[in-house]
């Protein structure tokens, strides 16, 4: 190479690092090694006592009607399972559209259009699980998004970003719950978010409103103070799959080891 | 002579370049890393204010239906149905009732259906969950053609109550 | 309609949002990236370790490498909600996810191979163009040509001995790079699946491995499905002496050196094959053993209702068969199309027990999914996410090479180094 070709490619050198270097930061170290704990004033947490649910329902409805998930579309941010174990050891669970319209028959759901009736003298236990998001301390769905369209708020609420969100579905598989779905309208990726919009109102969630017998209640467990961060601290609750590291924020009383 | 071998090199680096240069203008600004690090606070932050303010509150709750219908709140609140929000069978009251002059007020959809009411009164005898403990009738057997509210007053749902 | 219900079946408990949302153009993105994984791998058997027998097939493998890279993300566009939003994955990468990498890698190795096919065919564009720069009164055809191959040497036209020595060289190097961003494109395919915790039978690390080795498989019987019928057109062609490209070899010269690089590469194909099911039996044989929790409701979906999709279709008549027919002595081409086919099949078959089988149980664990592809379309949803856009996607790489190979001639004789 001789002098002037050195020259041509140290001016070619040269031109290409002053490209914008903003557009190379893809990520700032120094805001990667940010505070990932973080001093949030609020984390939001739920408590679902399964004691008192009595399959109603009326939180499904509430939820969907409160964040615009078609009526008729066959999936929910939060729904409510009922789990039948008889005498013989025979165990069933159903949850026919979510429990949408509660459950008003004692006939199980098998799916393909099959029904199971289970007579009242063969039942051993009986109850229903309400289920929403766990707005995880390590969200799996959010680790897997390839696009950073949604994302732990710093409460602690995982949203989706539908502006963003390219609809790969990545992040249905990722969660081990099963509370995401694509939103029939937007097409993108929807959940449980604790009504958002109305949590950082001050408002209490759709289904914890809509619930007669006090089975759901939302609270701040950053706040001592708060009535169910003082249950969740003092008495025995349980966590949904535990085995997956994920740290779920909604706690259960009474759950049970047929909880699926 | 010009070694050629790097000329591929050129067209790649070129392109990134492009891509990086797209980038600047195509992500938004306030698009990084937020609270919770790179692996779960990726994002773009002006979505969590779109998430606030977006949404509509539809389900205002029952301090809200008392400031007109005190009598009314008052009245179930001597009755089981205490427990009940309004809205669970009157629908979500939505701002926009609110919005209205009285005139021209869009109707609430009362929900009256028989199936509404079997929600909590289709009997199941689950001893180990609190529907067990609720008054409850076999549909199938308890007058299955007609409504409830034929004779139930569902504000005051005591038999003492029946139409 | 939500998305999924048309094709999901639910039986017994399911989860109320639970659907089969990855249906078979995700069964065919991992088969697609393994085509073309396969077919890079084996062109660099040649340039790399310098297996002679492989000549041949090499530089065919490259170009049908390169047409099949194309074709690779379409699947994953296809699968898209969004699909022009699919560009977020190189604006905004999140690396923590595995289809992050997408954009990045799959990028590296299209570069790695674009620029190994351009030393290759460097002579081959500087060939066409010098004459057409030359030329003083160019037709608008031969602009066009002109403008084409001019732009492909990327203003290089020094095709001296030294520098031919510099291009061989390079390619070495990167035939040598593009093995393992090959099998890092796909592996990461795997790790797409074998990272998602919340799936029991997609969880396990042998994934990627798994996935490089079928890869391999399909790869490797594609360039040989598609080199046996590229040479039997040329001896068609050579028969009725329509010579329309300069080709000075006759039938029979063509049938000797197709059967020899035939059953040359046959050899590597049954050394991935046998890779590739030890590696899933194991992996089967574990999940037996050990038993954890998932272990009850996996063994009703891969003994029971999946039972024919994994033991006879895939492991039978996929994996087994054309392992018989390669095995036995004296190899035809007809016998070698049929077990070639038979590979692919199989290889396909794997992909779909693993992204369809993986969805075929509820995350309760308590109840099952049972998909039933859209055959006849109806809607935009059912085209893009059944059978037609399945084989659309299928075919695509052979109308793909049919134009590049008039770019980068495959047979051209002369030219090749």
């Amino acid at each position: 190479m001789n002098r002037r070709d050195f020259l041509k490619n140290a001016a070619k050198g040269i031109a290409g690092i002053s490209i914008p270097l903003a557009a190379i930061e893809f990520i700032n170290p120094r805001e990667l090694l940010a505070k990932k704990d973080g001093d949030a004033k609020v984390r939001w947490a739920f408590l679902v006592d399964t004691y008192k649910c009595v399959g109603c329902g009326l939180c499904v409805k509430a939820c969907k009607q409160e964040n615009e998930i078609p009526y008729d579309a066959n999936v929910t941010r939060t729904w409510v399972e009922r789990y039948v174990i008889t005498k013989d050891g025979k165990r069933f669970a159903d949850t026919p559209k979510g429990a949408r319209d509660g459950f008003i028959t004692s006939k199980i759901e098998l799916g393909k259009d099959k029904f199971q009736e289970i007579k009242d003298e063969e039942i051993e236990k009986a109850f229903f699980v309400p289920k929403l998001c766990n707005q995880c301390e390590n969200p799996p769905c959010v680790q897997v998004c390839p696009v950073g369209a949604t994302y732990q708020a710093p409460d602690g609420i995982v949203l989706v970003d539908r502006t963003w969100c390219i609809g790969c579905g990545y992040c249905i598989m990722g969660c081990p719950y099963g509370v995401r779905f694509f939103h029939p309208k937007y097409h993108t990726a929807e959940k449980c978010n604790f009504c958002y919009h109305r949590i950082t109102k001050g408002l209490k969630t759709a289904c914890v409103q809509a619930c007669p017998f006090g089975a759901r209640q939302i609270g701040n467990i950053k706040d001592p103070n708060d009535p169910i961060t003082k249950i969740i601290l003092t008495e025995r609750v349980g966590i949904l799959k535990e085995e997956f590291g994920t740290k779920p924020q909604v706690f259960y009383i009474g759950l049970d080891r047929e909880v699926k | 002579m010009k070694n050629h071998v790097f000329r591929p090199l050129f067209v790649v680096i070129g392109l990134v370049v492009i891509v990086l240069i797209i980038r600047v203008f195509y992500v938004p600004k306030d698009f990084g890393v937020h609270e919770r690090g790179y692996m779960y606070g990726w994002y773009r932050e002006g979505n969590i204010e779109e998430w606030k303010t977006q949404v509509k509150v539809k389900y205002q709750g029952k301090e809200y239906c008392s400031g007109c219908h005190a009598d009314k709140v008052q009245a179930i609140d001597k009755t089981p149905h205490a427990i009940i929000q309004c809205e669970n069978c009157h629908g979500p009251a939505n701002d926009a009732i609110a919005d209205h002059p009285s005139e021209q007020r869009p109707k609430l959809i009362i929900d009256k259906t028989r199936a509404h009411c079997l929600r909590c009164h289709a009997k199941l005898h689950y001893p180990s969950s609190g529907r067990a403990q609720i008054r409850g009738i076999d549909p199938d057997k308890h007058n299955p053609d007609i409504e409830c509210v034929m004779c139930h007053n569902p504000h005051k749902p005591s038999l003492e109550g029946l139409k | 309609m939500v998305h999924g219900e048309l094709w999901t079946v639910k039986e017994l408990f399911v989860y109320p949002n639970e659907y089969i949302y990855w249906s078979v153009q995700i069964v065919m993105y991992p088969f697609m990236t393994g085509l073309v994984a396969g077919a890079f791998v084996l062109s660099s058997l040649y340039h790399v370790f310098g297996i002679k027998e492989l000549k041949d097939i090499a530089r065919f493998a490259l170009v049908f490498s390169f047409a099949l890279l194309f074709v690779a993300p379409v699947p994953i566009i296809l699968h898209l909600q969004h699909p022009f939003r699919g560009i977020n994955n190189l604006m905004t990468p999140h690396f923590t996810s595995a289809i992050a990498a997408f954009g990045i890698v799959f990028s590296t190795y299209g570069a790695i191979v674009a620029s190994e096919l351009w030393f290759l065919y460097r002579r081959h564009f500087v060939n066409i163009a010098q004459p057409l720069k030359e030329k003083q009164d160019k037709t608008l055809a031969e602009w066009f040509k002109f403008f084409i191959f001019c732009s492909l040497t990327l203003g290089v036209y020094d095709v001296s001995e030294e520098s031919l020595k510099k291009d061989e060289k390079a390619i070495r190097i990167l035939a040598g790079l593009g093995i393992p961003v090959a099998c890092f494109l796909h592996g990461y395919a795997g790790f797409i699946f074998g990272s998602v915790k919340a799936n029991a039978l997609w969880m396990t690390p042998l994934m990627p491995v798994i996935f490089i080795m079928s890869a391999i498989v399909s790869g490797i019987a594609l360039c040989m499905l598609t080199y046996i019928l590229t040479m039997e057109i040329r001896k068609f062609l050579a028969k009725r002496k329509k010579t329309v490209q300069p080709m000075h070899q006759t039938s029979e010269e063509l049938q000797s050196a197709e059967i020899t690089v035939i059953r040359m590469t046959a050899k590597y194909l049954l050394l991935f094959l046998v890779f590739a099911i030890s590696l899933e039996l194991l992996d089967l044989v574990f999940r037996g053993y050990t038993a954890t929790k998932s272990w009850d409701v996996l063994r009703s979906v891969i003994y029971g209702k999946d039972f024919t999709s994994i033991f006879i279709l895939q492991y039978t008549i996929g994996n087994l068969i054309p392992f018989i027919l390669f095995l036995l002595p004296n190899l035809t081409i007809r016998r070698a199309v049929l077990a070639v086919l038979l590979v692919m099949f199989g290889v396909f078959m794997m992909r779909w027990n693993v992204v369809i089988g993986g969805q075929a149980f509820s995350l309760s664990f308590a109840g099952y999914m049972h998909y039933h592809l859209p055959i006849i379309p109806h809607d935009w949803e059912t085209v893009k996410e059944g059978l037609v856009g399945a084989a659309g996607v299928f075919v695509m790489p052979f109308v793909l090479f049919w134009v590049i190979a008039k770019i980068f001639p495959v047979f051209d004789v002369k030219e090749s180094h």
